[in-house]
């Protein structure tokens, strides 16, 4: 009862604002991950199970036990997790977290990046590109060949590339990125070019090969979200360094499983709060509508959670147009969430905003007082399998499940009447 | 075209449309433009045009224009009921309301409006005002958040429990800051009008009022005479109670003895309890600047030992204005005139004449400002053996039913009585025209008296509505063999966006006797009405030549940095007054939902 919230969230958010993200290397799921095993495959967002789950998380899942080498075809893969053989389990209970189905199985390779400030470690996985990917739930021959030449071509000479940086600071290269028109989510062009920049030489240096270099090279350089999984798992270890704070409301977790929207608070443990996902609002590429859009899936919402993504918005006007519109809509995004949030970021700038700090740490307080719920810059997956990317826009996540939030912490902590 | 208020509901063949839109909140007065826009929409009968509390539930239903889908609104959804000739034309109404409501919104900048009063003085730092007009049972909680982030406060709102008054009085007096209010309709601060007010020159005259009308009559009545206001602040009406201990007045009266630019003090209210008044006068002694005190209503004989301090007593707000002015005259010149007039001087000017009343007809006065209305109620005493008001002096006689006059009456349209859902007749003149109507068609009415309250904040041009309803109303009478004289005050400036010049023309040619004093208008009334149609001049208040410029109103409003909670047309005055304001675009904290309210005023 005596717990003084707007010291907690303070304390909260100053750790996730001061954590320091480092990419240090890129090694196996099952060496690395923890509690990874390998029977165990993880996914995007709440808890889910199989009966549950949408059509691009199946085909991921699906497509995961086939690259394993588990199962043949799609009907052998269902029976593996339906049997219970194969466990599912949240990126985000393993201090992982990956775009979109965001599935991770054991021998993925998978990027780790250390908290330099707090020493707390957070991992993603590879970024497969645009068009038929895993992530979509895509499973084909031609994902699982792309799969296998990442992993068996690409992910040795970027583990020593990366080794031999000793260390490339993600929150400096985001805050560059900032200043270059990125928002850290759904645009990271400038970002992938930065990350692709530092990593070249000692690309050159590592691959066996010359057409080695050059095609790694050229996956990183001409994939423009190629920097979006360092950059997750960069967000996941501030977003981490704030959670576990006694008290504190600061919103630590927002994540979608394509099912349901769910978050966790940096002062109530492990517990989520889940509910139904909304579906996004925003543009289709040519050929598809609402109704083929998937509801929301992925973890990219830790950008949004970190301060990033649709909360940095106006450093991005370059994207309005799949939010509607104009660069003044843009600058109405981020100052809008500025409503919602415990701080200003002291790293992660704006230039059109005079340099003002991005809008750090979403109080569920505010997001219930003023009925504004947090913006998520998004992808839209086709609800099949498969399909892939049909579209980009813009989603909120149900303001019940923070009203929800705030009860439980008021029974929580013993403010009820 | 007005419809009778009869006709209402008698549809024969009839649709009923309703209109559900979750979790969209708007402002009252822009509900309620929206409402009007409906019902002028063609083969639409009546439309209701709420948020979905369960009063405006109740209100539609009293009103039969309630449906199943409407009753199962929650307060933060947005009900709009069509009642139309045909289903087609209920339809064909309710399709408009996103170009209706757009409509307004192309006229705002597309900038950016913060959602909360914390966030928004982030961004107008320089802001030290806050006006807050958001729904009662939100406002003190608003207020509350204004004195925590330094700011002083305007508030607009009524219905706010007078513990919170005074809880709110009492906070602010220890950080050092000002709330006028609640239920302040008007005040003056930096230059600036603030909600309903005059354009008037800036000046040396400090006003502390408890009444709204009270003080844009005062300071048009100044303004009038050549002078000028230095501050103006409104109290709120429950403040000079035995409860609130005048803790507005006194804090007012303090800053407007150390201001430089104060040289006379007046105080305008209605009659405060006796030990408030004490408290009052005793404080306004310590002033040490001369001081003119109107208590509305007020008929005790002035204290000499209050003379010898330098306060003198008005009978009017006309008479307050002119005591003022001479006060600072006499502390102008080098030989003060010692003690002051008391008693209401009428200015020499052309005679208005009042056409005669017939012998044994009424009075009906269909007053918009409600300090107007007490102070007629009040002067006409001497008059009128018995007057019936919706808001009697204290002894005076109660219409039973606001709706219908009865003998002689003086109703206040601004009561509660007639504003539950409606804008204000200061906003909205359908109200008031109905009921010119209604009252041309009672063979009981002999004249009829109506006050044009103009300035910021009322509406743009009442002469062109009321005007045409005159002739409408005086043709009616005629047509019924009757004479029926109307006595139309006008309470303005040149300088007011309506223009009193115009204004006065406008009602003039439609057939009234339009007086700029309200005391005179009175005088008048009482006496054509009293002596039974003796038809006699009486000195009138033509528009005063000494008319300021433009220029010289605007004075300093430039300097004022408001924020804006609530009714946006307070922040379109202001800026058009040069001040520089930040909306907020308030929502009711939770969405409306009282339990979550609770819990968040715990864990804050």
């Amino acid at each position: 009862m005596t717990v003084n919230i707007d010291n907690a969230n303070a304390i909260a958010v100053e750790r996730m604002i001061e954590a320091r993200p480092v990419l240090t290397g890129l090694g196996k799921a099952l060496d690395t991950v923890p509690d990874m095993h390998e029977d165990l495959l993880l996914h995007a967002g709440p808890p889910i199970a199989w009966e549950d789950a949408s059509g691009p998380l199946r085909g991921a899942l699906i497509g995961a036990l086939i690259f394993e080498g588990r199962a043949e075809e799609e009907a052998e893969a269902a029976q593996l997790i339906a049997s219970g053989e194969v466990r599912l389990s949240p990126c985000h209970h393993h201090s992982a977290v990956g775009p979109m189905a965001g599935v991770i199985s054991p021998s993925m390779a998978v990027y780790e990046v250390e908290n330099k400030t707090h020493g707390n470690r957070a991992f993603s996985n590879l970024n497969e590109g645009y068009g038929k990917v895993l992530r979509y739930g895509a499973y084909s021959d031609e994902v699982q060949e792309r799969l296998r030449w990442m992993h068996d071509v690409m992910a040795p000479v970027l583990g020593a590339a990366i080794e031999a940086c000793s260390g490339l600071d993600i929150r400096a290269l985001l805050a560059e990125a900032l200043h270059m028109g990125d928002e850290g989510h759904n645009r990271n062009k400038a970002g992938s070019v930065l990350f692709t920049k530092l990593l070249a030489p000692h690309i050159a240096m590592a691959a066996p090969d010359p057409a080695t270099a050059a095609a790694v090279i050229d996956a990183l350089g001409e994939n423009a979200l190629s920097v979006l999984n360092p950059v997750m798992a960069a967000c996941k270890a501030m977003a981490d360094a704030g959670h576990g704070v006694e008290g504190s409301t600061v919103v630590t977790t927002m994540a979608r499983n394509g099912t349901e929207f769910g978050i966790r608070v940096s002062g109530m443990g492990e517990r989520w709060f889940t509910s139904p996902c909304p579906q996004p609002v925003g543009l289709y590429f040519p050929g598809f509508s609402a109704e083929d859009g998937n509801p929301d899936i992925g973890d990219s919402t830790i950008t949004e959670t970190a301060g990033l993504g649709a909360f940095a918005m106006a450093a991005a006007p370059a994207i309005v147009t799949f939010v509607s519109g104009t660069p003044q809509d843009a600058l109405n995004a981020t100052l809008e969430m500025y409503e919602i949030t415990a701080a200003e970021h002291t790293v992660f700038t704006i230039p059109q905003l005079d340099f003002r700090g991005t809008p750090v740490g979403i109080d569920l307080r505010a997001v219930v007082e003023t009925g504004i719920t947090p913006r998520v810059n998004t992808g839209i997956a086709h609800k099949e399998a498969g399909v892939g990317q049909i579209g980009a826009g813009l989603v909120r996540p149900p303001a019940a499940l923070f009203a929800e939030a705030l009860i439980a912490f008021a029974e929580q902590y013993g403010f009820q009447e | 075209m007005v419809e009778p208020l009869a006709q209402k509901g008698e549809a024969c063949a009839s649709a009923l449309l309703a209109e559900v839109r979750a979790g969209s909140y708007y402002d009252s007065v822009v509900l309620m433009q929206l409402q009007r826009a409906l019902t002028d929409l063609p083969g639409v009968r009546d439309a209701g045009v709420v948020m979905g509390t369960p009063a405006n539930k109740e209100l539609l239903t009293q009103s039969a224009l309630v449906t199943a889908d409407a009753l199962r609104a929650a307060p933060e959804d947005l009900i709009l009921v069509v009642q139309a000739e045909s289903e087609q034309a209920g339809r064909a109404a309710l399709a408009k309301v996103d170009d209706l409501l757009s409509a307004r919104r192309t006229q705002q900048s597309d900038a950016y409006r913060p959602k909360t009063l914390s966030s928004a003085t982030r961004m107008f730092p320089e802001a030290d005002w806050t006006l807050i007009s958001v729904p009662g049972a939100y406002a003190a909680a608003v207020a509350r958040d204004a004195l925590n982030l330094g700011q002083n406060v305007f508030l607009y709102s009524d219905n706010v429990p007078v513990e919170d008054e005074v809880s709110l009085k009492e906070s602010a007096a220890g950080k050092g800051l000002l709330v006028m209010g609640p239920d302040c309709g008007t005040a003056r601060v930096e230059g600036a009008g603030l909600g309903f007010a005059n354009r008037v020159r800036q000046g040396r005259i400090g006003i502390v009022a408890a009444s709204g009308t009270g003080l844009q009559a005062v300071m048009v009545g100044i303004h009038r005479l050549g002078e000028g206001i230095s501050q103006a602040f409104g109290t709120g009406g429950r403040d000079l109670t035995a409860d609130v201990e005048a803790r507005t007045a006194r804090q007012a009266l303090t800053l407007l003895k150390d201001d430089a630019n104060t040289e006379v003090i007046v105080i305008v209210s209605k009659p405060p309890s006796s030990s408030v008044a004490k408290q009052l006068l005793s404080a306004a002694k310590a002033c040490d600047k001369p001081v003119v005190v109107n208590f509305i209503g007020y008929s005790g004989e002035p204290n000499v030992a209050d003379h010898a301090a330098g306060i003198s007593f008005a009978r009017t707000l006309d008479g307050t204005a002119e005591l003022a002015v001479q006060r600072l005259a006499a502390s102008d010149s080098d030989h003060p005139t010692g003690k002051p007039e008391d008693s209401f001087q009428p200015t020499a000017a052309p005679a208005q004449r009042v056409s005669p009343v017939r012998p044994g007809s009424c009075l009906r006065a269909l007053y918009a400002g409600g300090t107007l209305a007490c102070e007629a109620l009040f002067l006409l005493q001497g008059f009128l053996p018995s007057i019936r008001s919706n808001g009697p002096l204290p002894g005076g006689l109660q219409l039973e039913n606001a709706h219908r006059s009865q003998g002689h009456t003086v109703v206040d349209l601004g009561g509660d009585a007639f504003t539950v859902g409606r804008l204000h007749p200061m906003l909205d003149n359908e109200l008031r025209i109905r009921r010119l109507l209604q009252e041309a068609e009672d063979p009981e009415t002999g004249l009829i008296l109506l006050d044009v309250v103009l300035g910021d904040g009322a509406h743009p041009d009442p002469a062109s509505e009321l005007g045409p309803a005159i002739e409408e109303a005086i043709h009616t009478a005629a047509r019924h063999g009757r004479s029926m004289p109307v006595v139309a005050v006008v309470i303005g400036t040149n300088a007011d966006p309506q223009g009193l010049g115009r204004q006065v023309e406008r009602l003039k040619e439609a057939g009234a006797a339009v007086f700029t004093r309200h005391d005179e208008a009175v005088y008048a009334v009482g006496r054509a009405l009293g002596e039974m149609g003796e038809d006699r001049p009486l000195p009138s208040s033509e528009p005063d030549s000494n008319v300021p410029s433009e220029r010289d109103c605007a004075a300093k409003a430039s300097d004022f940095a408001a924020i804006n909670v609530g009714l946006e047309s307070f922040t379109d005055s202001l800026r058009a007054q040069g001040a520089e304001v930040v909306q907020v675009d308030w929502r009711p904290p939770a969405g409306g939902d009282k339990r979550l309210a609770g819990l968040l005023a715990r864990l804050r």
